[in-house]
Protein backbone atom coordinates (compact mmCIF):
# COMPACT_ATOMS: atom_id res chain seq x y z
CA UNK A 1 0.00 0.00 0.00
CA UNK A 2 0.96 3.60 -0.32
CA UNK A 3 2.69 4.73 2.86
CA UNK A 4 0.78 7.35 4.77
CA UNK A 5 2.88 7.28 7.93
CA UNK A 6 6.62 7.28 8.42
CA UNK A 7 8.48 4.12 9.45
CA UNK A 8 9.56 4.05 13.12
CA UNK A 9 13.16 5.02 12.45
CA UNK A 10 12.07 8.00 10.33
CA UNK A 11 9.70 9.61 12.84
CA UNK A 12 10.92 13.14 13.39
CA UNK A 13 11.84 14.06 16.98
CA UNK A 14 12.31 17.48 18.59
CA UNK A 15 16.00 18.42 18.49
CA UNK A 16 18.44 20.88 19.93
CA UNK A 17 17.83 24.61 20.26
CA UNK A 18 21.05 26.42 19.45
CA UNK A 19 22.11 29.55 21.39
CA UNK A 20 20.51 32.81 20.30
CA UNK A 21 22.67 35.63 18.99
CA UNK A 22 22.08 39.15 20.28
CA UNK A 23 20.13 41.52 18.05
CA UNK A 24 16.63 42.82 17.45
CA UNK A 25 15.59 41.35 14.12
CA UNK A 26 15.66 37.67 15.13
CA UNK A 27 14.30 34.88 12.96
CA UNK A 28 14.00 31.21 13.91
CA UNK A 29 15.00 28.41 11.56
CA UNK A 30 13.68 24.93 12.26
CA UNK A 31 15.80 22.55 10.25
CA UNK A 32 15.52 18.80 9.64
CA UNK A 33 18.66 16.99 10.79
CA UNK A 34 19.55 13.37 10.22
CA UNK A 35 22.95 11.77 10.49
CA UNK A 36 23.35 8.28 9.03
CA UNK A 37 26.22 7.54 11.42
CA UNK A 38 24.68 8.13 14.86
CA UNK A 39 21.75 5.69 14.73
CA UNK A 40 19.33 8.38 15.92
CA UNK A 41 15.96 9.32 14.45
CA UNK A 42 15.77 12.54 12.47
CA UNK A 43 15.16 15.62 14.58
CA UNK A 44 14.36 19.30 14.13
CA UNK A 45 17.04 21.70 15.35
CA UNK A 46 16.19 25.33 16.02
CA UNK A 47 18.68 28.03 15.04
CA UNK A 48 18.26 31.75 15.52
CA UNK A 49 19.73 34.43 13.30
CA UNK A 50 19.86 38.20 13.51
CA UNK A 51 18.48 39.06 10.08
CA UNK A 52 20.15 42.49 10.19
CA UNK A 53 23.45 40.64 9.86
CA UNK A 54 22.34 38.01 7.35
CA UNK A 55 21.71 37.99 3.59
CA UNK A 56 18.07 37.98 2.46
CA UNK A 57 17.71 34.45 1.09
CA UNK A 58 17.20 31.17 2.92
CA UNK A 59 20.47 29.94 1.42
CA UNK A 60 22.28 32.94 2.96
CA UNK A 61 20.82 31.93 6.32
CA UNK A 62 21.87 28.28 5.90
CA UNK A 63 25.41 29.30 4.96
CA UNK A 64 25.57 31.69 7.92
CA UNK A 65 24.39 28.95 10.29
CA UNK A 66 26.96 26.53 8.89
CA UNK A 67 29.77 29.11 9.08
CA UNK A 68 29.03 30.58 12.47
CA UNK A 69 26.96 28.14 14.52
CA UNK A 70 26.97 24.54 13.38
CA UNK A 71 29.49 23.33 10.79
CA UNK A 72 27.85 19.87 10.75
CA UNK A 73 24.70 21.21 9.04
CA UNK A 74 24.75 19.55 5.61
CA UNK A 75 23.15 20.81 2.40
CA UNK A 76 23.94 21.15 -1.29
CA UNK A 77 24.56 24.52 -2.87
CA UNK A 78 26.56 25.95 -5.70
CA UNK A 79 25.56 28.92 -7.85
CA UNK A 80 23.38 30.82 -5.32
CA UNK A 81 21.39 32.35 -8.18
CA UNK A 82 18.82 29.77 -9.26
CA UNK A 83 20.62 28.20 -12.17
CA UNK A 84 22.30 25.08 -10.79
CA UNK A 85 19.37 23.54 -8.93
CA UNK A 86 21.55 22.19 -6.12
CA UNK A 87 19.86 23.85 -3.15
CA UNK A 88 16.36 22.44 -3.82
CA UNK A 89 14.64 21.71 -0.50
CA UNK A 90 11.28 21.99 1.20
CA UNK A 91 10.97 25.45 2.75
CA UNK A 92 7.82 26.60 4.53
CA UNK A 93 5.94 23.59 3.15
CA UNK A 94 6.87 24.09 -0.50
CA UNK A 95 9.69 22.67 -2.57
CA UNK A 96 11.86 25.47 -3.87
CA UNK A 97 15.42 26.67 -4.25
CA UNK A 98 16.88 28.05 -1.03
CA UNK A 99 18.77 30.66 -3.05
CA UNK A 100 15.59 32.05 -4.62
CA UNK A 101 13.43 31.95 -1.48
CA UNK A 102 13.50 35.10 0.58
CA UNK A 103 13.39 34.69 4.37
CA UNK A 104 11.06 37.68 4.52
CA UNK A 105 8.46 35.81 2.47
CA UNK A 106 8.16 33.20 5.21
CA UNK A 107 5.71 34.17 7.94
CA UNK A 108 6.91 33.03 11.37
CA UNK A 109 9.60 30.39 11.73
CA UNK A 110 11.38 29.13 8.63
CA UNK A 111 10.87 25.37 8.47
CA UNK A 112 13.36 23.58 6.24
CA UNK A 113 13.16 19.91 5.25
CA UNK A 114 14.83 17.88 2.51
CA UNK A 115 12.85 17.24 -0.70
CA UNK A 116 9.92 14.98 0.26
CA UNK A 117 9.75 11.22 -0.18
CA UNK A 118 13.33 10.73 -1.29
CA UNK A 119 15.94 8.71 0.59
CA UNK A 120 17.97 11.11 2.75
CA UNK A 121 21.76 10.91 2.63
CA UNK A 122 22.29 13.46 5.40
CA UNK A 123 20.31 16.45 6.74
CA UNK A 124 19.00 18.34 3.70
CA UNK A 125 20.74 16.19 1.10
CA UNK A 126 18.44 13.72 -0.69
CA UNK A 127 19.58 10.81 -2.85
CA UNK A 128 18.67 11.78 -6.42
CA UNK A 129 20.19 8.74 -8.15
CA UNK A 130 16.86 7.45 -9.45
CA UNK A 131 15.75 10.93 -10.45
CA UNK A 132 18.83 11.29 -12.67
CA UNK A 133 18.35 7.78 -14.08
CA UNK A 134 14.80 8.79 -15.06
CA UNK A 135 16.20 11.75 -16.94
CA UNK A 136 18.68 9.44 -18.67
CA UNK A 137 15.85 7.04 -19.52
CA UNK A 138 14.07 9.58 -21.73
CA UNK A 139 17.27 9.88 -23.84
CA UNK A 140 17.74 13.64 -23.55
CA UNK A 141 19.73 14.22 -26.72
CA UNK A 142 19.05 14.95 -30.39
CA UNK A 143 18.21 11.81 -32.36
CA UNK A 144 18.55 11.96 -36.11
CA UNK A 145 18.63 9.60 -39.07
CA UNK A 146 19.29 12.21 -41.76
CA UNK A 147 23.07 12.52 -42.26
CA UNK A 148 24.54 15.28 -40.15
CA UNK A 149 24.73 18.60 -42.02
CA UNK A 150 28.07 20.32 -42.67
CA UNK A 151 27.17 23.16 -40.36
CA UNK A 152 24.61 23.14 -37.56
CA UNK A 153 21.08 21.66 -37.61
CA UNK A 154 18.92 24.57 -38.63
CA UNK A 155 15.73 25.63 -36.94
CA UNK A 156 13.16 28.31 -37.72
CA UNK A 157 12.74 30.95 -35.00
CA UNK A 158 9.12 29.89 -34.45
CA UNK A 159 10.24 26.27 -33.94
CA UNK A 160 12.88 27.45 -31.50
CA UNK A 161 10.15 29.31 -29.61
CA UNK A 162 8.45 26.00 -28.88
CA UNK A 163 11.36 25.11 -26.60
CA UNK A 164 10.73 28.15 -24.41
CA UNK A 165 9.26 27.13 -21.08
CA UNK A 166 11.02 23.77 -21.43
CA UNK A 167 14.73 24.39 -21.93
CA UNK A 168 14.91 26.46 -18.74
CA UNK A 169 14.45 23.37 -16.55
CA UNK A 170 17.46 22.96 -14.27
CA UNK A 171 16.56 19.47 -12.97
CA UNK A 172 16.33 20.62 -9.36
CA UNK A 173 13.73 17.87 -8.66
CA UNK A 174 11.30 20.24 -6.90
CA UNK A 175 8.45 19.18 -9.19
CA UNK A 176 8.92 15.42 -9.14
CA UNK A 177 9.29 15.32 -5.37
CA UNK A 178 6.14 17.42 -4.91
CA UNK A 179 4.03 14.99 -6.94
CA UNK A 180 1.92 12.48 -4.93
CA UNK A 181 1.86 10.15 -7.92
CA UNK A 182 5.67 10.21 -7.90
CA UNK A 183 5.68 9.54 -4.15
CA UNK A 184 3.52 6.45 -4.49
CA UNK A 185 4.83 5.15 -7.82
CA UNK A 186 8.22 6.79 -8.35
CA UNK A 187 9.70 3.41 -9.23
CA UNK A 188 7.60 3.19 -12.39
CA UNK A 189 6.29 6.70 -13.05
CA UNK A 190 8.94 8.89 -14.68
CA UNK A 191 7.79 12.01 -12.85
CA UNK A 192 7.14 15.57 -14.06
CA UNK A 193 10.78 16.61 -14.49
CA UNK A 194 11.72 13.70 -16.78
CA UNK A 195 8.46 14.06 -18.71
CA UNK A 196 8.99 17.79 -19.25
CA UNK A 197 12.44 16.92 -20.60
CA UNK A 198 10.89 14.22 -22.79
CA UNK A 199 8.51 16.79 -24.26
CA UNK A 200 11.40 19.19 -24.82
CA UNK A 201 12.83 16.60 -27.29
CA UNK A 202 9.46 15.54 -28.69
CA UNK A 203 8.69 19.12 -29.74
CA UNK A 204 12.18 19.87 -31.12
CA UNK A 205 11.81 20.40 -34.88
CA UNK A 206 15.31 18.94 -35.47
CA UNK A 207 14.63 15.64 -33.69
CA UNK A 208 13.71 12.58 -35.75
CA UNK A 209 13.10 10.17 -32.88
CA UNK A 210 9.56 11.34 -32.09
CA UNK A 211 7.79 8.04 -32.78
CA UNK A 212 10.36 6.02 -30.88
CA UNK A 213 10.21 8.46 -27.97
CA UNK A 214 6.40 8.22 -27.83
CA UNK A 215 6.64 4.41 -27.99
CA UNK A 216 8.92 4.44 -24.97
CA UNK A 217 6.63 6.74 -23.00
CA UNK A 218 3.35 5.01 -23.83
CA UNK A 219 2.87 3.13 -20.61
CA UNK A 220 0.23 3.13 -17.87
CA UNK A 221 2.92 3.97 -15.31
CA UNK A 222 5.72 5.86 -17.08
CA UNK A 223 3.38 8.55 -18.44
CA UNK A 224 -0.18 7.90 -17.38
CA UNK A 225 0.40 8.00 -13.62
CA UNK A 226 0.15 11.75 -14.10
CA UNK A 227 -3.32 12.63 -12.84
CA UNK A 228 -2.96 16.37 -13.45
CA UNK A 229 -2.59 17.14 -9.75
CA UNK A 230 -0.59 20.26 -10.76
CA UNK A 231 1.72 20.37 -7.72
CA UNK A 232 4.60 20.35 -10.21
CA UNK A 233 3.52 23.57 -11.91
CA UNK A 234 2.74 25.20 -8.57
CA UNK A 235 6.10 24.45 -7.00
CA UNK A 236 8.51 24.96 -9.95
CA UNK A 237 11.00 27.65 -8.83
CA UNK A 238 11.61 28.52 -12.49
CA UNK A 239 7.90 29.07 -13.17
CA UNK A 240 7.63 26.24 -15.71
CA UNK A 241 4.66 23.93 -16.16
CA UNK A 242 5.57 20.24 -16.35
CA UNK A 243 1.82 19.51 -16.11
CA UNK A 244 1.24 21.30 -19.42
CA UNK A 245 4.15 19.47 -21.06
CA UNK A 246 2.70 16.13 -19.91
CA UNK A 247 -0.73 17.09 -21.23
CA UNK A 248 0.89 17.87 -24.59
CA UNK A 249 2.52 14.42 -24.62
CA UNK A 250 -0.87 12.82 -23.94
CA UNK A 251 -2.33 14.84 -26.81
CA UNK A 252 0.42 13.54 -29.12
CA UNK A 253 -0.40 9.99 -28.01
CA UNK A 254 -4.05 10.47 -29.00
CA UNK A 255 -3.14 12.35 -32.17
CA UNK A 256 -1.20 9.42 -33.58
CA UNK A 257 -4.19 7.13 -33.09
CA UNK A 258 -7.15 9.08 -34.39
CA UNK B 1 18.60 -11.07 -5.69
CA UNK B 2 18.59 -9.26 -9.00
CA UNK B 3 20.21 -5.89 -8.35
CA UNK B 4 19.96 -3.67 -11.41
CA UNK B 5 21.71 -0.38 -12.08
CA UNK B 6 19.61 2.75 -11.42
CA UNK B 7 18.90 3.08 -15.16
CA UNK B 8 18.05 -0.63 -15.35
CA UNK B 9 15.59 -0.17 -12.50
CA UNK B 10 13.92 2.81 -14.18
CA UNK B 11 13.68 1.01 -17.55
CA UNK B 12 12.24 -2.02 -15.73
CA UNK B 13 10.32 -4.36 -18.00
CA UNK B 14 10.13 -1.75 -20.74
CA UNK B 15 7.22 0.26 -22.00
CA UNK B 16 3.84 -1.51 -22.04
CA UNK B 17 3.01 0.41 -25.27
CA UNK B 18 -0.46 0.84 -23.81
CA UNK B 19 -2.39 3.22 -21.63
CA UNK B 20 -3.55 5.75 -24.19
CA UNK B 21 -6.76 3.85 -24.86
CA UNK B 22 -7.48 3.62 -21.14
CA UNK B 23 -6.85 7.34 -20.68
CA UNK B 24 -8.87 8.27 -23.75
CA UNK B 25 -11.82 6.06 -22.79
CA UNK B 26 -11.86 7.65 -19.36
CA UNK B 27 -12.23 11.08 -21.01
CA UNK B 28 -14.83 9.90 -23.50
CA UNK B 29 -16.97 8.28 -20.81
CA UNK B 30 -16.57 11.40 -18.65
CA UNK B 31 -17.89 13.62 -21.46
CA UNK B 32 -20.70 11.18 -22.29
CA UNK B 33 -21.53 11.07 -18.59
CA UNK B 34 -22.39 14.78 -18.40
CA UNK B 35 -25.66 14.67 -20.43
CA UNK B 36 -26.47 11.15 -19.24
CA UNK B 37 -26.24 12.08 -15.56
CA UNK B 38 -28.43 15.13 -16.21
CA UNK B 39 -30.92 12.75 -17.77
CA UNK B 40 -30.69 10.42 -14.77
CA UNK B 41 -31.25 13.26 -12.27
CA UNK B 42 -34.19 14.57 -14.29
CA UNK B 43 -35.66 11.07 -14.51
CA UNK B 44 -35.34 10.50 -10.76
CA UNK B 45 -36.86 13.91 -9.93
CA UNK B 46 -39.77 13.28 -12.29
CA UNK B 47 -40.46 9.89 -10.76
CA UNK B 48 -40.12 10.67 -7.06
CA UNK B 49 -42.67 8.54 -5.20
CA UNK B 50 -43.76 6.71 -8.37
CA UNK B 51 -45.07 3.17 -8.02
CA UNK B 52 -43.34 0.18 -9.64
CA UNK B 53 -46.04 0.04 -12.31
CA UNK B 54 -45.36 3.68 -13.27
CA UNK B 55 -41.61 3.05 -13.51
CA UNK B 56 -42.20 -0.04 -15.64
CA UNK B 57 -44.52 1.98 -17.86
CA UNK B 58 -41.91 4.76 -18.24
CA UNK B 59 -39.32 2.22 -19.35
CA UNK B 60 -41.56 1.15 -22.19
CA UNK B 61 -40.74 4.43 -23.86
CA UNK B 62 -37.82 3.36 -26.08
CA UNK B 63 -35.98 6.69 -25.66
CA UNK B 64 -36.09 6.42 -21.87
CA UNK B 65 -35.01 2.77 -21.95
CA UNK B 66 -32.11 3.40 -24.33
CA UNK B 67 -30.92 6.48 -22.41
CA UNK B 68 -31.15 4.57 -19.13
CA UNK B 69 -29.19 1.66 -20.62
CA UNK B 70 -26.52 4.04 -21.93
CA UNK B 71 -26.32 5.79 -18.55
CA UNK B 72 -25.72 2.54 -16.69
CA UNK B 73 -23.18 1.15 -19.16
CA UNK B 74 -21.33 4.48 -19.37
CA UNK B 75 -21.18 4.93 -15.61
CA UNK B 76 -20.08 1.34 -15.01
CA UNK B 77 -17.38 1.59 -17.64
CA UNK B 78 -16.14 4.91 -16.28
CA UNK B 79 -16.17 3.53 -12.74
CA UNK B 80 -14.17 0.46 -13.72
CA UNK B 81 -11.50 2.56 -15.44
CA UNK B 82 -11.29 5.00 -12.56
CA UNK B 83 -11.16 2.40 -9.82
CA UNK B 84 -8.48 0.52 -11.73
CA UNK B 85 -6.29 3.63 -11.61
CA UNK B 86 -6.95 4.07 -7.88
CA UNK B 87 -5.98 0.44 -7.19
CA UNK B 88 -2.82 0.73 -9.30
CA UNK B 89 -1.91 3.99 -7.56
CA UNK B 90 -2.24 2.81 -3.99
CA UNK B 91 -2.02 -0.98 -3.81
CA UNK B 92 1.49 -2.28 -4.32
CA UNK B 93 1.27 -5.77 -2.86
CA UNK B 94 0.99 -8.04 -5.90
CA UNK B 95 -1.63 -10.56 -4.73
CA UNK B 96 -3.88 -7.89 -3.21
CA UNK B 97 -3.52 -5.75 -6.34
CA UNK B 98 -4.49 -8.56 -8.73
CA UNK B 99 -7.34 -9.64 -6.46
CA UNK B 100 -8.77 -6.11 -6.33
CA UNK B 101 -8.32 -5.61 -10.08
CA UNK B 102 -10.24 -8.83 -10.73
CA UNK B 103 -12.92 -7.86 -8.24
CA UNK B 104 -13.24 -4.47 -9.93
CA UNK B 105 -13.71 -6.08 -13.35
CA UNK B 106 -16.18 -8.68 -12.08
CA UNK B 107 -18.19 -6.09 -10.16
CA UNK B 108 -18.38 -3.85 -13.24
CA UNK B 109 -19.60 -6.71 -15.45
CA UNK B 110 -22.22 -7.81 -12.92
CA UNK B 111 -23.48 -4.23 -12.54
CA UNK B 112 -23.56 -3.69 -16.30
CA UNK B 113 -25.43 -6.91 -17.04
CA UNK B 114 -27.81 -6.67 -14.08
CA UNK B 115 -28.66 -3.06 -14.98
CA UNK B 116 -29.21 -3.85 -18.65
CA UNK B 117 -31.30 -6.91 -17.78
CA UNK B 118 -33.50 -4.90 -15.40
CA UNK B 119 -34.10 -2.20 -18.01
CA UNK B 120 -34.88 -4.74 -20.75
CA UNK B 121 -37.25 -6.60 -18.44
CA UNK B 122 -39.19 -3.45 -17.60
CA UNK B 123 -39.00 -2.23 -21.16
CA UNK B 124 -40.75 -5.39 -22.34
CA UNK B 125 -43.39 -4.86 -19.63
CA UNK B 126 -42.36 -7.87 -17.54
Amino acid sequence: MAEFSLPKNSKVQPGKTWPKPSGKNLKYFKIYRWNPDDGQNPHIDTYTLDMDKCGPMVLDALIKIKNEQDPTLTFRRSCREGICGSCAMNIDGTNTLACLKSCEDVKGDVKIYPLPHMPVIKDLVPDLTRFYAQHRAIEPWLKTVTPQPQAEWRQYPEDRKKLDGLYECILCACCSTSCPSYWWNGDRYLGPAALLQAYRWLIDSRDEGTGERLDNLEDPFRLYRCHTIMNCAKTCPKGLSPAKAIAEIKKMMVERRV
Amino acid sequence: MLRKTPLGQVLGLGSAKAGTEHWWHQRVTAIAGIPLVFFLIAYVLMHLGASRAEIVASMQNPIVAVLMGLTILNLVWHMRLGLQVVIEDYVHVDHTKYFLLLLNTFFAWVMALAGTYAILKMSFGL
